[in-house]
């Protein structure tokens, strides 16, 4: 997406995902006044947050975006906290962004991606619970014409102590909206939260169990009509012709549209006729030069990239080349990371209509804003004849962040059928072709020993596919065509505001990145590039280790003596495992840690092999996880469970292979998931460390220990180093 | 034209005899508790009961559907009140981003059915359901949940 002028596209600008610490709030908090804000049904609003009805029920609204993370359960709670409110009175909405711009960005960032959600906005969303608290007492004190201080609210109930006076929220609400908001607004030491901090039951819960809950592509609206949609299969190529009339007599078909210079749609009055009248239709598309493209031969440009006199340097200390020429003893590795979809359960889709006055569209997105930018450029009209209903994901995983294609493409099918509805749906075929991949890469890996065996210089060579030059070149260009995001979890602590810091010492250090872009689009997947960077470092320090005869803990031991925090979450995991002591008969070990989105992580999987090492069962993995502070523990602890599911399945099943240019792999017949019977037993360890840090993020660090913990596991009962994913590849299978 | 009956109801629908069962359960009836995630019967958020077994609908035609009992999420509760294991998924708060899980409760419902008291084995033969979420400890405590109640 480009610049949308009338919009403060602040998160294009700083590249939100990119360079989290980095993105300051400052938003001019909208509270109260007197003016009343009403919301739909009359009840009055405290704060932009907080909406009480006379009934008691607590109204919270938020801009980050629900798939499954329990963001909004979180936020809520923080809130609440504040508020003193009774929780089961609580029930949440979202404000859409045309709300939000029209108010000066009352509800701060939308962008729901690089486990964001709670630690970049936990304060400004306690202190709309605070000031609504304390605008509520206020006027249950002016009420009774007693002092303030000498009330109380707890339970959406506030007494006056002297003479045990209650009133409740509800019958206050309406006379605390029309008051001064405070200036001064103090939050809770954490140590006494109630219900911040506790593993209070999801808000959204009952619908999803009966069907009830509506995603993108349950939506009808009256008189919608359906598309599905084929995008040339090469990236970059063209529209060249289609044959509408052989489709326009099919059942059901309405309209066979050419969208953008790169796809075509039918619209029918179901999705299954516009599905099957799309499959008959002769497209022929002009694929270009990408056709030539292989896994192969991106496959040698990054091979090149691994020995290239041109790198970005990501961490750097002393002098690691001419350490490694001098050293006594050098280990060399190439490890390599594919292409990966996200694959959501849910589709991508996207419901649209338009008239030469208004476009609205219905979206499941990470981020209003942007799907927002997206309608702006694709109706051409200006903002306030737009608007974007988010409706909940069916996942989202980084796939429904940063690239919005499916609402370009929507809203493009929707101008050619003016006034009607369209929801566009892709079938999983199309959502397998037209992905934004996780990036490609390759790292070589040299380390250098003294003769005593001491570690005395690395160098990290990673070569591969730079997501933000796709993304955010404007950020690549700022910092002289550097992608400082390659480094997550790698990073010197002045890159990426220390949120993704390197976790040893090393006397000579090199950590640098040839970039190799490919045609292939990349995106924003689960943990992003953390996935390979934990794999690189974590599987190679097991490498190193082993080369001079130490133990795997000890010998990072060593190294981490000035990271308190990387050390306590990996002795926590080792301490649970009984690092040292011997394992159950044919059950082997395997560690890996890492600073990931300002949280610190460990594991260890137990392990054992059948069939010779081709069949690999994960018996346990043991997960520490300091995220500073933890709002829900149970949701944190699902988090770390269903991330593991993720990474889990990509180290076993899932690569992108491209020939001809296109994705190869077009439903879960060839490119697996996990299932139950392959889950192994997760006991999360969760130990926040509290104090006045940065609070870290918890849906996505977790992700990238899994997979070096079992490839550690691996070469223990092996003495196989397997350094190239998936391990389908390599005829392995998990059972 | 076909007539199906759904959660009890019979009502006639302007489909052709190949179309799949989900798409006329979505399109044609208007439940759309059951997902679509793959087409191919690999992930199972299709999954409803025909005569009582569990189905992928994805991948059966209307017309095999015909003269059948077909129930959908939304027909499981009975008189007002959940399954026992739609009661067991919220107890244990186990959906999370949830689009599976309407097909990953059929699926369990089935199961309990046939074997009212489920090993892991039995679990993970009978229960092959895609969650991209990674519910699965959750969805297995719920299980055995279930099926002590």
């Amino acid at each position: 997406m480009n610049h949308i002028p009338r919009i403060n596209r602040r998160s294009f600008v700083v590249g939100a995902a990119a360079t989290g610490g980095g993105l300051a709030i400052g938003l001019n908090l909208p509270f109260g006044g007197p003016q009343v804000v009403r919301a739909q049904d009359g009840s009055p609003e405290l704060t932009a947050w907080v909406v009480i009805r006379p009934d008691d029920t607590v109204v919270i609204r938020m801009a980050r975006s629900e798939m499954g993370q329990g963001t909004i359960t979180g936020l809520a709670q923080l809130v609440a906290e504040e508020l003193e409110c009774d929780w089961s009175k609580v029930t949440y909405e979202y404000p859409t962004p045309g709300q939000s711009l029209a108010r000066k960005r009352a509800w701060g960032d939308f962008s729901t991606g690089g486990s964001r959600g709670i630690r970049m906005s936990h304060e400004y969303v306690r202190k709309g619970g605070a000031t609504a608290r304390i605008m509520l007492i206020q006027a249950a004190a002016n009420e009774w014409k007693v002092p303030t201080a000498e009330c109380t609210a707890a339970n959406s109930v506030i007494t006056h102590g002297p003479s045990g006076r209650k009133t409740t929220f509800g019958k206050v609400a309406e006379a605390a909206a029309k008051l001064e908001p405070p200036k001064e607004v103090p939050l809770k030491d954490p140590k006494d939260w109630k219900i911040a901090g506790k593993s209070v039951k999801r808000l959204d819960t009952v619908d999803k169990v009966t069907g009830k809950q509506v995603y993108g592509f349950d939506l009808r609206l009256p008189g919608m009509l359906n598309a599905a949609i084929k995008e040339c299969p090469v990236f970059g190529g063209k529209v060249k012709s289609f044959e509408a009339a052989k489709v326009a007599g099919m059942k059901g078909v309405r309209k066979v549209v050419q969208v953008g210079d790169s796809a075509v749609a039918v619209v029918a009055d179901t999705w299954w006729q516009a599905k099957t009248a799309l499959d008959a239709l002769p497209v022929v598309f002009d694929e270009g030069e990408n056709a030539k493209v292989s896994s192969a031969s991106i496959a040698t440009m990054l091979e090149a990239g691994l020995t290239a006199e041109q790198a970005f340097v990501g961490n750097q200390n002393g002098d690691a080349k001419a350490a490694l020429g001098g050293a006594a003893k050098k280990i060399e590795a190439v490890y390599s990371y594919p292409f990966q979809n996200h694959v959501c359960m849910e589709p991508m889709n996207a419901t649209a209509r338009y008239t030469s006055d208004k476009c609205e569209v219905w979206v499941p997105t990470q981020n209003g804003e942007d799907a927002l930018a997206y309608v702006l450029a694709a109706s051409g009209l200006p903002a306030d004849k737009c608007d974007v209903y988010k409706i909940n994901l069916g996942g989202g995983f980084g796939r429904r962040g940063a690239y919005q294609d499916y609402v370009t493409q929507a809203v493009l099918i929707a101008k050619q059928i003016p006034g009607t509805p369209v929801k566009l749906l892709w079938s999983r075929e199309e959502d397998m072709r037209q992905g934004h991949y996780h990036p490609i890469m390759q790292c070589k890996l040299v380390g250098g020993f003294d003769a005593n065996n001491n570690l005395t210089a690395l160098h990290m060579r990673l070569s591969g596919q730079s997501i933000l030059a796709a993304v955010r070149p404007q950020v690549v260009d700022k910092d002289k065509g550097r992608d400082a995001l390659v480094f997550q979890g790698l990073a010197e602590p002045a890159l990426l505001g220390n949120e993704h810091s390197f976790g040893y010492s090393i006397p000579n250090l090199l950590i640098d990145h040839a970039m190799r872009n490919t045609h292939v689009p990349p995106g924003f997947w689960r943990g992003v590039n953390i996935n390979q960077n934990c794999i690189f470092i974590e599987c190679f320090m097991d490498e190193l280790a082993q080369a001079v005869g130490q133990d795997e803990l000890e010998f990072r031991r060593k190294l981490m003596a000035k990271h308190p925090k990387n050390l306590a979450v990996l002795n926590a995991v080792a301490e649970r495992v009984g690092w040292g002591k011997p394992a159950p008969q044919g059950v082997y070990r395997g560690l890996a840690h890492m600073k990931a989105f300002n949280s610190y992580v460990a594991a260890v999987a137990e392990i054992s092999i059948e069939g010779g090492g081709n069949r690999i069962k994960i018996h346990r993995i043991v997960a520490a996880t300091d995220p500073g502070h933890a709002v829900n523990p149970a949701q944190i602890d699902r988090q770390v469970a269903g991330s593991f599911v993720y990474g889990l399945s990509a180290l076993f099943y899932q690569e992108c292979t491209i020939k001809g240019g296109r994705v190869v792999e077009e439903n879960f017949d060839t490119y697996d998931s996990m299932r139950i019977a392959q889950m192994p037993r997760v006991e999360s360890i969760i130990m926040p460390s509290g104090g006045s840090d940065p609070w870290g993020g918890v849906g996505e660090p977790t992700i990238c220990v899994a997979a070096p913990a079992v490839l550690n596991a691996y070469f223990k009962a092996t003495g196989k180093r397997l350094r190239t994913l998936p391990l389908k590849n390599e005829k392995i299978t998990l059972v | 034209m076909a007539r199906l009956t759904v959660n009890g109801k019979s009502q006639d629908i302007d489909v052709d005899p190949d179309t799949p069962l989900l798409w006329a359960i979505r399109e044609n009836v208007g439940l759309t508790g059951t997902k679509y995630g793959c087409g191919i019967a690999q992930c199972g958020a299709c999954t409803v009961h025909v005569d009582g077994e569990a189905v992928r609908s994805c991948s059966m035609p209307v017309s095999a559907a015909e003269g059948k009992a077909i129930t959908t999420i939304e027909g499981l509760a009975q008189n007002g009140a959940l399954h026992k294991v739609q009661k067991a998924w919220i107890d244990h708060d186990v959906p999370q981003c949830g689009y599976c899980q309407c097909g990953m409760i059929m699926a369990v419902a089935a199961l309990l059915k046939e074997k009212p008291k489920p090993t892991d084995d039995d679990i993970n033969n009978a229960i092959t359901n895609i969650c991209r979420c990674g519910t699965f400890q959750q969805v297995r405590e719920a299980i055995h949940a279930a099926a002590s109640t």
